[in-house]
């Protein structure tokens, strides 16, 4: 089985690709304003909430049982689906999935597709594989048609674009729309999308969407968004295809109650988002007639099988840690190299891969704990970034030097003369680098260290000597 | 090689390994503390309400059952609107006769695409939100009718108004609903450097008349 995480094999380890995108102050701008306002919005309608934490820790239990009967949830979603009317799909991975969907697109003679935001098709790539069969997919979220139409990469799992500013949009829009004319007025930028995929929605009979939750009580599917761009993808066609991975299921219809309050609030800073549109099957008279669901592994279910780290299944795709981590306030989405950016991504991309790709994701990050205070289910992101780290030190992959440094650290942190002697040393080297008690200008690797930040040399006297001499060589 | 199905149900049984052999009664211990109902009285729920769905941009009319009619000539003649599609089981009773009225009974969209809007009855209404639930029964009409149009005039009564979530998702849990809209002001983005745009692909403009007696 070949599991497929967007292009993320192909893409450069963190560090590299930080440090190119950390020079593009553009960049830089849109990002910061962009998280810096989603933050003080959500900050705001949390605040409103006295029951926030007990809705966090209800979707964390719900979430952790769900997984645990996660085979028992999948088949009662399948009876319940078909009975409405459904027929469900079950892909092991990328390729599957997407052969799946063109099949259908294929057998009704279509050749094209309209498209709201799915997470889940981006990491398979299928609109790359639909292009290659001939058939042309239009993304219709505003954020994903500018991605789209700009040959870009999302950068932000829920606003996608956040990298963009608006004369950078305008300039896509005008290219791509072939307008005459445009100005760069969102209200004016934002209507021209409209007017665009108008068209688009009242003629292509192929629709394709993502679900951010699957009842298995009932069989329906939830999709959550604000444009109406998703309600005219789910309503208008003639036929509809939703994908979604195995762990979008939830037990009961009651159970949205807890989500649908905490996923506005965490995603966009909204009491609720415009619209929530759940629909069971297919109904005479309304909408689609006919309704596809594709249930995605892709390596979930390795996932599962590592109980220290299943919770990253609990994610509801909301963002939040990604506005709060100060790591990637600073790089943006794409340092991730993954569709999976931020916290979410540094422990989901490698997972999803097998440790295969994605290795410097886990070290991407400060281990500060901003992600799991916003999570909306309690993932607790810097202890699963730590198992990986342990996990990727198993398997050998830091490098041999920092192996060996830290071979040298633990021998020289093991007893008391060592550490002295060490200390010793330090002293004796340090010198031709010291300048007013800091240190600047190390050599090598330590460089990295010293060419941005303070570095206190060591002083001419331990807390040891001093104590010692204190005590006349008595201890206490 | 097995069927994906097969395949993908075994890999999920070995991943989580032993589990309490009693399904039902881990869901039951899955704690929920949060508020499950809210505690304002009548006229507060309608306050929040409608504080809030202005805070999204709705506009907001408050009248009695017996002046509903005027109510809805008034909304629709503020947006300048002549003409509005009407789900077919919509109590004719509403219905001033300034304005003429089309019962929506075609399946094509490209109608209600030149439609100049659409009057329709609702579910329930989440004060806590702003947010109005359709269940999509003959009173609230199919999906597209406010969808497609560029306007939608929707009537709420008092008693339809609660204050939580949970409280909104337990009525039309009850009705047994297949189809269920929420909708919180006019569709919206924030997508152009977070500044919040109304008016995306669904109506760009929704007025609320709350009906209290």
């Amino acid at each position: 089985m070949s599991v497929r995480v967007g292009e993320a094999a192909h893409a450069p380890a963190f560090p590299k690709a930080a440090k190119r995108l950390l020079e593009n102050a553009q960049l830089r701008r849109n990002v910061r304003r962009a998280t810096d306002t989603i933050r003080a919005k959500r900050a705001k309608v949390v605040a409103e909430m006295a029951d926030w934490q007990e809705l966090r820790a209800a979707a964390h239990e719900i979430k952790e049982h769900t997984l645990r009967y996660l085979d028992f949830y999948l088949e009662r979603f399948e009876a319940n689906c078909t009975r409405a009317g459904g027929q469900v799909h079950w892909a092991r991975d990328a390729d599957e999935a997407n052969r799946i969907a063109i099949g259908l697109i294929q057998a009704r003679g279509q050749r094209e597709v309209i498209k709201v935001k799915t997470m889940t098709s981006d990491e398979t790539g299928l609109n790359r594989a639909l292009e290659a069969a001939g058939i042309t997919p239009h993304e219709t979220d505003l954020a994903d048609m500018i991605v789209q139409l700009g040959e870009d990469k999302p950068s932000h799992i829920v606003v996608p674009a956040l990298h963009r500013n608006r004369s950078e949009i305008r300039e896509i829009f005008l290219r791509k729309m072939k307008l005459a004319e445009l100005s760069d007025r969102p209200e004016d930028l934002t209507g021209a999308a409209r007017g665009y995929l108008r068209e688009k929605f009242l003629r292509v009979k192929a629709g394709f969407s993502g679900a951010n939750f699957a009842i298995a009580e009932t069989g329906s599917i939830c999709v959550v968004e604000s444009e109406g761009n998703g309600r005219m993808c789910v309503t208008l066609p003639e036929i509809l295809i939703t994908m979604l991975g195995v762990e979008k299921v939830i037990p009961t219809f009651r159970d949205l109650e807890v989500f649908l309050q905490l996923l506005p609030r965490s995603a966009t800073g909204e009491r609720m988002n415009p619209y929530n549109s759940i629909w069971t099957g297919v109904s005479a008279g309304d909408g689609p007639r006919e309704f596809h669901v594709i249930l995605l592994d892709n390596n979930r279910t390795a996932v599962l099988a590592d109980a220290e780290s299943r919770e990253t299944l609990d994610c509801i795709r909301c963002g939040a840690c990604l506005n709060a981590c100060p790591v990637y306030r600073q790089t943006g989405g794409h340092a991730y190299g993954s569709i999976y950016s931020g916290p979410i991504g540094a422990i989901l991309s490698p997972q999803l891969q097998s440790m295969d790709h994605s290795k410097s994701l886990p070290y991407a990050s400060s281990l500060c704990g901003a992600c799991y205070e916003v999570c909306p289910v309690k993932i607790n992101i810097p202890e699963i970034l730590i198992h990986l780290r342990a996990k990727l030190v198993e398997s050998g992959y830091p490098p041999l030097v920092e192996r060996a440094a830290m071979k040298v650290a633990s021998v020289a942190f093991s007893g008391a003369d060592s550490l002295a002697a060490a200390q010793g040393l330090a002293r004796l080297c340090q010198w031709p680098f010291e300048h007013d008690g800091q240190l600047r200008n190390l050599p090598g690797l330590l460089g990295g260290w010293t060419d941005f930040r303070d570095l206190a040399a060591i002083p001419k006297e331990s807390f040891r000597d001093w104590w010692s001499k204190r005590t006349g060589g008595q201890d206490e | 090689m097995s069927d994906a199905k097969t395949e993908i149900l075994e890999r999920i049984r070995r991943a989580v390994g032993p589990r309490p052999p009693e399904r039902t009664v881990d869901y039951a211990a899955t704690e929920r503390h949060y508020r499950h109902s809210g505690t304002l009285d009548g006229a507060a729920r309608l306050d929040m309400l409608e504080e809030r769905l202005r805070d999204y941009g709705a506009g907001v009319y408050r009248t009695s059952r017996a002046d509903l009619p005027a109510a809805i000539a008034q909304a629709a003649a503020a947006r300048g609107k002549r003409r509005l599609t009407i789900p077919a089981g919509l109590p004719r009773e509403w219905l001033p006769d300034t304005i003429e009225f089309v019962p929506d009974e075609s399946d094509s969209y490209a109608g209600l695409d030149c439609g100049e809007g659409a009057l329709t009855a609702c579910a329930a209404a989440i004060a806590m939100t702003g947010s109005i639930v359709l269940a999509h029964s003959p009173t609230e009409g199919r999906r597209a009718l406010t969808l497609v149009p560029d306007y939608h005039l929707c009537v709420v009564f008092a008693a339809q108004v609660v204050e939580t979530v949970p409280e909104a998702l337990r009525r039309v849990a009850a009705a047994g609903a297949r189809l269920i809209t929420t909708i919180a002001g006019p569709s919206a983005t924030a997508d152009i450097e977070m500044i919040r745009i109304q008016g995306v692909h669904g109506p760009r403009r929704l007025d609320v008349i709350l009906v209290v007696d």
